[in-house]
Order: C-alpha cells, then structure tokens, then sequence
C-alpha cells in the first residue's frame, strides 16, 4: 500500500521533502510556501509551507477551527468565494503559480476537484448531476460520449451497480452515502488530477463511511487526494501523509505511521492521545 | 353632553369598582393568602361593574332612535300620515323644538305642546338609562365584591376574560372572508336571476343596456372580453417584471457586494410602496403618450390608452414584488449547492443558471402566481390606463377592458344597486375572487413546501 | 480496480496526455464562457439599473410636473369694496329671546343677500385699475377681464365682509388668484401661436396678462391655497386638498383605532394562545388569503355590507375606515406575528419559571419586546391604506365634495381619490399640473410616514 510513498520522515514547521526512493511518483506536484489566509482583520492561517506528494492520500487533522478546512480550500481557491477572504503565500500546481492573476480559477477547479462535508448533488436527475461538469467544460462532444463518460465515472465511484437502472431519477433521491458517492462520481467525471475532500464522511453512517474509505483507497491510483478529517481513525485507515494543525498553524506533517505512533511535537502527542480536540 | 356625562359616569364606576375590589382584598389579605393578587380582584371587580353597563349603552345607542320614533308618531296628529313627506316635515320639526334649536318663525301650538314633551320624553328616557346603567353597575360591583374571598381565582377569571377579547378580535379577520364570500355570492346570486351564468361566462359581447327599469337585463353580459383584456395586461406586465424582477434579484444576491445590495434594495422596493393611482396617472400621461410616439415612429399605431400602456406600467409595479420574493428564495438555496457547482469549475453563470434557478424553480413559480394575483386585482391602473373598451380581441396596442375596470365602472355610475348593471360589479368579484383565491393557495403551498424541502 | 482499467481517458500509461488534452479543451472553453459570464452579469447589473431608473423616471416626471402647480400666478391690485355695488343692508344682530332657528334663517337671509351681489364688477373694476396703475391701455371688455381672475375670487371677497362688515367703501390691496386659463397662459402651457379659436383665452385678456406681467403686477405666489381650499368645480384655480386631506386624516385615525388593536389581539391569540389544530390552521391561512385578495373586493364587500345592508352614510370616512381596516388587519396580524415569533423561548420560559400565569408572560414580558415591530407594522399598514383608491370609488368616494368634513359621519373626499377626480377634469391644462401637485402631497404624506417607522424603529430598538 505504501509502495509509491516512500518520502522520508518529517516534522516542524518549516517542512522540506526529503529525498526521494522512486523518482517516479514521489515528486511533489503540490506545493505550498508561506500561506496565510486572514477573514477581514482575523487571520485564519499562519505561513503554512507544505509539499503534497502525487497520487497519494494526504490527511489533514486537528481539533474544529484549527483551519484545515480553509487551508484545503485554497488549493482549488473556493476561498475565493467568501465574502472578505484574503490569501496569501504561493501555491504551485505543477511548478504553475494557481493565484497568478492571468490564471483562469475555472481551469483550476476543473483540475482540482472537491467533495464536501454534506453531500450536494443538484436538483438535477443522477444522468445530468454526472454530466453536469463535462457539458460546461465542454469536454463531450455528443450523447454516445456522455453515456460513456457517466458509466465510467459512475463505476469508478462503485455506485454504477446501484443507480445503473435509473439514472434518471433525481440525485437527491439516494441515500446519504450514495449521494457522496455521486458526488465523487460528479467530481471524477470533469478529469481532475486532484481531489479535494472536506470531511467527505462526516454526515455518513458508518457503513457508508467504509464504503467511501474503501473508495478513496481505489481512486489514489489515479489521483492525488487531501482529504481533511476530523476523525484520526480515518486519517490512519486512508492515508499516507499526515499533517496536524492547531490555530491555524501546521504543527506537524509527515508519514502517517510515524505521526500517530511516534509524533515528534509535543502538540500532536497531546491531541493523538486526546488531551486537546 | 349626554355623551360626556356618559363617559364621566363609566370612568368613575370603573375607578371606584377597582378600589373596591382592591381595598377588599387588602382586607383579606390580612387574614389568610391569596389567591390572586390584589389587582386582579379590583380588575375582577371593575369588569363586573362596568360589563353590564356597557352592554346596556350599547343596546340604548341602538335603540333610541327607534323609541324617539315612537314617541312621535303618538304625538303627531292622525291627519299626519306616516310616510308622507309631511310626515319626515313634522318630525323634524318636532325634533328642532325638543332640542331647543327651535323652528324658523312661530311653531303651532300642538308642535310646541308636542315639542316639549318630546323633550321630557327624552330626558326621562336619559335619566331613566343612566340611572339604570347606574344601578346595575353598582349591583354588579357589589355583588362580586361581596363574592370576594381569599380563594377567590380572580386572576384567572380575568385572564379568561382576556382570552374571550383576543379569540374575538381572532374571528374578525374569519368574519371578513365570510362577509366577502356571503355578499358576492348573494349579489351574485341575484345577478344570475336577470342574466344566465352560461351567458355570463360564455359570452363574447360586452355591452350592458342600459334599462330604466331594475327587473330586467338588456344587453350583453359576457365576461370573455374582459377576461381576455384582464389575462393579456397580466401576461404583459408578467413579461416585463419578470425578467427585470428576476435578473435584479440574481444579480442583487449574488454579485453585488453586501454594502451596494443594501444601498440599493430599499431603492427598488419604493417602487412597490406607491399608491396605484400614481401609477395609474403616470401611464396616462407620460407611458401612454410616449408610447404611441414610438409607435409612430416604428410605423405602426400605438393607442395611448392601451393594454400595452397598462401592462408596462403594472409591470414596474410588480418588479419590487418579484425581485424581493425570489431575492428571499434564492438565499434559501443552500451554499452547498453552489459551492458543489463552483468547485466543478463552473462560472458564476453557469452555477446560476444550471444549480440555482433550478434549485429555486418551485419558490419562483410561487413568487410568479402571487405576482399574477396580483396584477389580475390591480384597478387604478387599468382604469386610468386601459381605455375602458371592452371589445374581444388580443391587439395589445388597442384599448381594452378588465374585471376590475368593469367592476369600477358599474358602481361607479347611475344605476340603482339592484340592477342587473350594478349587480353584475359582484358576479365579476366574485370570478376575480374565486381566480385570485386559486392562485395564492396554490403559490402558499408551493412555497411552504420549498421552504420544508431546504429546511 | 476492474472499473479502474476501463476509464474514459485511457490507460494509466498515457495519462498525462489525456490530463494534458483536457486542460486545452477546458482552455478553449474559457474564452465564450467568460464572454458569457460578463454577458450575464451585465444583465442582471442592467435588471438593477432599469428599475432604479424607473424609480428615478416615476419620480422626476412627478416633481418636474407637479411642482410648478405649487406657484400661480396672482393678480395684485386695488379693489375698493364699493357701497353701491354691496348694496346689503347690516348684518344681522342676535336678539334677546330670539330662538337659535330664527337667528339662524335671519343670518342665512343676509348671506342670500350678499351671495347676490355682483362681486364680479369690483373684480373687473380690480383689473381695471391694475391697468391703470401700470398704464396698460389695451381696450378690454368686461367678459375679457373677468376671464383672467378666478371666480373663487368672488367668495374671497364675500367672506372678507361677513367677517368684517366695515370693510364696505373702502379699497383694499389683495393678491387675487388668476383663472386657471390665465394661469395657463402666463405659464405658456399653450402654445402662443394657436389662432384665437383655439385659445381659451380671449385675445384682450392674453394681452392684458402679459402687459402685466411685464409690469410685475401679475407675478408668481405660493400656492398656500392648495393646503386650505376645498375641491371646487367653478374655480379650479382655486381648488385645494383641505377636505381630501381630512377625509383621508378621518380613514387613518379609524384604521389606526381598529386595525391595530385588533390585528395585535388577533396575532397575540393566534401565536401564544391557540392550539394547534385544524381550526387554527384554517384561520392563518385564511389570513394569508386575506392578505392577497384585491383590494377591489374589500371595496365590493363595503359596497354590499356597510352601505347596502347597514346603511350608512356614503362617500362617509367612517366606511372608508371600515373597508381600509378590513384591509389592513391582515398585514398587522401577519407582521405582528412574525415579531412575536422572534422573541426567544427562553423569555418566555424565564417568565414562566417564576411563576407568571401565560397572560402574565404575554403581557408583561413578550410583547413589550415587540413594540418596535408593532408600531412599524401598524405605520407602514396606515401609510399602504392612505394610498388605496378602488375601495373607495365603490363606496361612493368618488362623489364632488365642496366641504370639509367635520366629523367621520360627514360626505368627504379623500387624497388618492382627489388625484383620481382632478385626473379626470375636462380642463386638463390647468388639471394635469394640479393632479401631479396633489400626487407630490399624498406621496410626501406617505414618504413621512415610512420615515416616522424606520426613526421610531431605531430610536426603540436601540432602547431595548
């Protein structure tokens, strides 16, 4: 499960990628420096630097307000979006600047795809909540295409057996795990190379939840997944990388293993252990 | 006088029950607890005293003048007939002397005679109610006060009281729509008797006659004409408020920044504050006359008066209304939503267009169905605006007619109330009544039931 | 992983190459979607804009038509109260013993008298003697010069001397009113060139206007008679919105008396006191209904229950009360009720754990937290009732009322209604203006209204 993980161990704030084992895969495609978002005059996140290795899951952890979920949002810059929001630092794509002014932010999202914390799907039929992202992108041409590209992005989130027999029904008529799932589907089908997930299993049951942890284990083949958690279990069972925030500052960030068995600050210890949280 | 001698009186009984009440309690108090306080005895007391005395007023209010009545038919002489204006003559006379103002040159001797005892006859009557009302109040006051005890539940039976008062002033609002229905459909009824309802709602011509005698219709009284011209300024007003209505709505929630909305929201909604009249005037003399200026340029004629010259100006009216609806539905589409379709890299467009409206579709089909209501109900405007022609045809660059229009011009005008012209004002609420109520249960329920599905 | 081989983008091996064809098709896409999304944007800024501009189109016609009304034109001259023309014998004095019938038809016998004289020659003599004092000698003959004062001017005389008896042989210095025609013509709202025939105006009586214009006898005032006439049919130039104004202040006060105890009682037993159940339910909707009816058929409702069953008094304010009322009361109930619904629970708990009955914790804690919700409510509910007019065109408003009503019972016109008789006045040169001024009154009544709400809100929301 490992195999295309093999970075070092790290920690501290001032977070360096270590030397790569494979050439192949550890090169990091995301790349934070120096992030800080601040709502109006309250600053929300302190010069976060972090390296996020390609096709791999990385967990965000920490205790609620600890501004991990702002910090996701920035990658696919949904920040953008609220009233008062101000981020600054870099963020690098693939060594391209994602706050470049000259960057179209539609282009960005249709590369780094998100799942939220409820699931969302329109008041569209299942067919059309798939297809919704390739039309606008304009990335199918005629119907045959779109058949395909539903089907395939539907089984890629396991939900095809389910809902192949009635692809018209409305979304919002599917359970609460299978609407995350279509929410996956959804993100899938636009071709990201980045999946963007805030808390994707808080408003699932447990079964529900393994289900979708099950899925993000398959989807980190192809894609590079953050994943913002609230439940260290489940940073533990997906992920490969770990990083723990606390007010808004990166605390600690490293292999998973070594944060929850051997976490080297002090803080991270105290909230594994679940003396703050 | 009398009223404030009246007044005087109830205010001093109601004053005096209360301390009564009050003191008494006082007294109680001493020996054992009580089971309300203090106030709520004088209360208790203050109502029983005054009730009956108010109840008693109200009866004589509406019952002096009817005894008046009496009097002076026993006082006036046989050869006087009832009903005659000689008759009404005398009466007044008689009543000018009682009330000391007196006639113009010399009374007879029988009006002077008659007159003063009129008078007494008045008075005794006053002093014979006050003293009454008196009584009774002091009974009543009495009575409870000696009822008084410790255990006494007086503050509940105060409250029930005030519960009584709140349920009736609840039943006015049920009372209103009962009276709306019974009387349209009364007069209604009663239209029906000179012209058949198939006639009414079938026929295409609209020209009342105009008959001398009540027992009788001529003309035509077929309400197409008026429903075609009513539906067509509605549908035009539609397509003005609606996409200007909409689009401001859109635009206001979700683009212009928090400081600007509120700067700019309260400026549209003037528009819905202003009396229809205005309106009404505005299109007459400056919609409707540039109007057909354009027209004249465009090349082809535009009456000034015209369905179009009402729709557009009714439209204006109905864009705040639209606009504050669907600005209130909009914002109940989740942010999820939005954000779900702004992460898949959609514009702000296309996130509107394909996830919001969409999303928000039944709470705006709501919002329209009330707007149409209410452009159907409108009056001044189409009164002032719309030509009064009620003629069937759908060129909206010509003079039409409404049910309200209609409704206005029949009552409007010379004829008695029972006639079929004046009648037929009810048949044609009633239709408009029966329309606008179909509209607003459907768009309340379409609403609530979007309002729960975000809920 | 089955699922995983059969992608759309192909095989992980060439991957990057589908990633990287994507990206361009997105690109592509960029350039039209934008467009769109300004093209989009720009509309809905442009809705924003119509409708302000409408606002601002509604309002600047309204004043740029209207104001002028606010100034006419008046002729200042001397008019000697000439004996032999008022040729009455003195007013009549009360005496000892005398009933108030017989003091009365004397008195009315003197103003028959005085009603008789022909005050218009001391109002030609007036114009004459302009005319000679600013040495304008245009031949004029007496219809002409009649022409150009209003005839309300007559009664302006004729009061001056039942008020003062006195005043009879001597000269006086007044402003008298120009006719509405003269008014039209110092204001050039007819085109000069028209041939006589078409001018309503004799050709002396323009001339003389305008010579003395020139000479500043006849110059502009402000029209304070507008606030204190009554609607008058002979001398429109005259007429005012003294009685309309009564007859809507008279509607207010019986809307204000009824509809918001009512519509508070209503909402309090609705919101704190019904049960839920099905009886209750059919009252809000009922209510909600209420609130959308026509106002038309509250008008028919008047027309059928108060006039023709109970037979009271048309064109009377206490009906037109009535009829707003039942109009209102649905915006009160609903309005108060949605600030009840505001209050926390917990006051109501807090009330209610110490020991207070329910109507103890309704009155003496929830509802004092409402009154500025209240008061709002019942403020803006009065100011939409003061601009209904339907309704009250169906229960005989719309009749020619030359007083003003003294008491709720009496005939009366009313503001909204005025703006609709004026509107229709045949002369509408003169009338158009008139009807505007009187549009500007009833919307400044209205505009002080909704301010009176919005500073009463702030100054008891901030005491709360």
């Amino acid at each position: 499960m490992n195999a295309t993980n093999n970075s070092g161990p790290m920690g501290g704030n001032r977070i360096v990628p270590s030397a790569p084992a494979s050439a192949a895969s550890a090169v990091s495609r995301i790349s934070a420096k120096d992030v800080t978002v601040h709502y109006g005059e309250k600053q929300a996140i302190f010069g976060v630097s972090m390296e996020v290795p390609e096709k791999s899951v990385t967990a965000f952890i920490g205790p609620s307000g600890c501004g991990k979920s702002t910090f996701l949002r920035c990658f696919n810059r949904m920040n953008d979006t609220i009233e008062g929001c101000k981020v600054g630092g870099k963020i690098t794509i693939d060594g391209e600047d994602i706050y470049d002014p000259s960057l179209d932010v539609v282009e960005l999202r249709a590369r780094v795809g998100m799942v939220f914390q409820k699931p969302n799907p329109f008041p569209k039929s299942i067919y059309d909540n798939i297809a919704y992202g390739p039309r606008i992108h304009g990335l199918v041409k005629n119907k045959a295409e779109t058949d395909e590209l539903v089907e395939s992005s539907l089984k890629k989130a396991g939900l095809w057996k389910e809902v192949h027999d009635r692809l018209d029904a409305p979304g919002t008529g599917l359970s609460g795990g299978q609407q995350q799932r279509l929410c996956i589907a959804r993100t899938i089908a636009t071709g990201p190379e980045v999946i963007l997930m805030d808390e994707p299993c808080s408003a699932l049951d447990p079964i529900a939840t393994s289900i979708v942890e099950d899925l993000i284990h398959e989807l980190k083949e192809q894609y590079t997944i953050i994943i913002v958690t609230h439940s260290m279990q489940q940073a533990a069972r997906v992920s490969q990388k770990t990083a723990f925030f606390h007010l808004g500052k990166l605390i600690e960030y490293g292999e998973t293993e070594q944060i929850f068995v051997n976490p080297k600050e002090k803080q991270t210890e105290a909230y594994i252990t679940g003396r703050i949280g | 006088m009398t009223s404030v001698l009246i007044a005087v009186l109830v205010l001093a009984l109601l004053g005096i029950a209360y301390s009564q009440g009050v003191s008494r309690s006082r007294l109680l108090a001493g020996q054992t607890r009580l089971h309300s306080r203090p106030q709520y005895h004088g209360a208790l007391v203050a109502l029983w005293a005054v009730l009956p005395l108010l109840v008693l007023l109200l009866v004589w209010l509406l019952a002096s003048g009817m005894a008046q009545d009496w009097y002076i038919a026993s006082q006036l002489p046989v050869e006087i007939l009832p009903g005659t204006t000689e008759y009404a003559s005398a009466a007044a006379r008689l009543r000018n002397i009682a009330s000391g103002f007196g006639v113009a040159g010399e009374a007879a001797e029988w009006e002077a005679t008659a007159g003063a005892a009129l008078a007494q006859f008045n008075t005794v009557l006053m002093l014979a109610i006050v003293a009454l009302g008196a009584v009774l109040g002091v009974v009543g006051m009495l009575y409870m006060r000696s009822r008084l005890t410790a255990r006494t539940r007086a503050r509940n039976h105060v409250e029930a009281f005030i519960k009584a008062a709140l349920i009736f002033c609840s039943v006015v609002a049920i009372l209103t729509t009962v009276g709306i229905v019974v009387s349209l459909v009364t007069e209604t009824v009663r239209f029906f008797t000179f012209v058949s309802p198939f006639e009414f709602f079938f026929g295409t011509v609209w020209n009342p006659g105009y008959s001398t005698t009540s027992n009788e219709a001529s003309g035509s009284y077929g309400m197409l004409p008026l429903l075609v011209g009513t539906v067509m300024i509605s549908l035009i007003a539609m397509l003005v408020a609606l996409p200007v209505g909409l689009m401001s709505a859109i635009w206001l929630t979700q683009y212009a920044n928090p400081k600007l909305r509120n700067a700019i929201k309260p400026v549209i909604e003037i528009l819905a504050g202003i009396p229809t009249i205005v309106y009404g005037f505005f299109a007459l003399v400056t919609v409707g006359p540039a109007l057909s200026g354009l027209g004249d340029v465009l090349g082809f004629g535009i009456n000034a008066t015209s369905a179009l010259t009402a729709g557009i100006v009714m439209g204006i009216m109905i864009i705040p209304f639209i606009s504050s609806l669907s600005d209130d539905i909009i914002r109940q589409v989740p942010r999820t939503m939005r954000d779900g379709s702004l992460g898949l890299g959609a514009t702000k467009a296309e996130t509107i267009r394909m996830v919001i409206v969409p999303a928000a579709l039944p709470g705006i089909v709501g919002a329209i169905l009330l707007a149409v209501s209410r452009a159907i109900g409108e009056t001044m405007i189409v009164v002032l605006a719309a030509g009064n022609a009620p003629i069937l045809r759908f060129d909206p660059t010509e003079p039409t007619s409404t049910f309200t229009v209609t409704i206005v011009t029949a009552l409007t005008g010379d004829a008695d109330f029972a006639s079929p012209q004046s009648l037929v004002a009810f048949a044609l609420g009633l239709t408009l009544f029966v329309i606008t109520l179909l509209l607003n249960i459907g768009a309340l329920a379409i609403v609530r039931k979007y309002r729960e599905q975000y809920e | 992983m089955t699922d995983l081989a059969q992608t759309a983008t192909g095989a992980p091996a060439n991957e990057a190459e589908a990633n990287a064809r994507r990206r361009a098709q997105v690109r592509r896409s960029l350039a039209r979607r934008n467009r769109a999304e300004t093209r989009f944007k720009m509309l809905g800024l442009g809705s924003v804009l119509a409708a302000m501009a409408f606002v601002a189109i509604l309002f600047g016609n309204i004043l740029s038509n209207g104001l002028p009304a606010f100034w006419q034109f008046t002729l200042e001259t001397e008019i000697t109260f000439d004996p032999e023309v008022i040729n009455v014998p003195d007013r009549p004095v009360r005496q000892a013993g005398q009933s108030d019938a017989d003091y009365q038809a004397e008195m009315l016998g003197w103003q028959r008298r005085l009603a008789m004289v022909n005050w218009n020659r001391l109002l030609i003599a007036g114009v004459e003697s302009a005319m000679a004092e600013d040495g304008v000698t245009t031949e004029i003959d007496a219809r002409s010069a009649q022409s150009i004062i209003d005839s309300g001017a007559r009664f302006v005389l004729r009061d001056m001397v039942i008020a003062d008896p006195s005043i009879i042989g001597q000269t006086r210095r007044l402003n008298l009113l120009l006719s509405a025609d003269g008014d039209n013509w110092a204001k050039e709202k007819l085109s000069r060139n028209l041939p006589d025939e078409r001018q309503q105006l004799s050709r002396p009586a323009r001339d003389v206007i305008d010579a003395l214009m020139e000479s500043g006898s006849v110059h502009r005032s402000f029209a304070w008679h507008i606030f204190t006439n009554v609607d008058s049919r002979s001398s429109p130039a005259s007429a005012g919105l003294a009685g309309a104004f009564m007859g809507s202040f008279y509607m207010m006060l019986v809307v204000l008396l009824l509809a918001v105890p009512i519509g508070v009682a209503s909402a309090i037993y609705l919101e704190e006191f019904a049960p839920k159940n099905r009886v209750t339910d059919l009252i809000e909707v009922n209510i909600n209904n209420l609130a959308a009816v026509p106002s038309i058929v509250f008008g028919l409702l008047g027309a059928a229950v108060f006039i023709n069953i109970f037979h009271l008094p048309l064109s009377a304010p206490l009906v037109g009360g009535l009829v707003l009322t039942l109009m209102t009361l649905p915006t009160v109930i609903i309005a108060t009720r949605s600030s009840l619904r505001a209050v926390p629970p917990s006051l109501r708990q807090a009330a209610l754990g110490i020991g207070a009955s329910k109507t103890q914790m309704v009155f003496h804690h929830v509802l004092p937290v409402t009154y500025p919700g209240i008061l709002t409510a019942s403020i803006l509910g009065v100011a939409q009732a003061l601009g209904e007019t339907a309704p009250l065109l169906l229960i005989g408003m719309n009749a020619f009322v030359a007083n003003i009503p003294a008491t709720p019972l009496d005939q009366s016109a009313a503001l909204p209604v005025q703006i609709y008789l004026w509107q229709g006045n045949e002369n509408r040169n003169f009338f158009e203006e008139r009807t505007f001024a009187a549009i500007i009154v009833l919307l400044a009544l209205m505009i002080l209204l909704n301010a009176l709400a919005i500073w009463l809100r702030s100054r008891l929301e901030r005491k709360a």
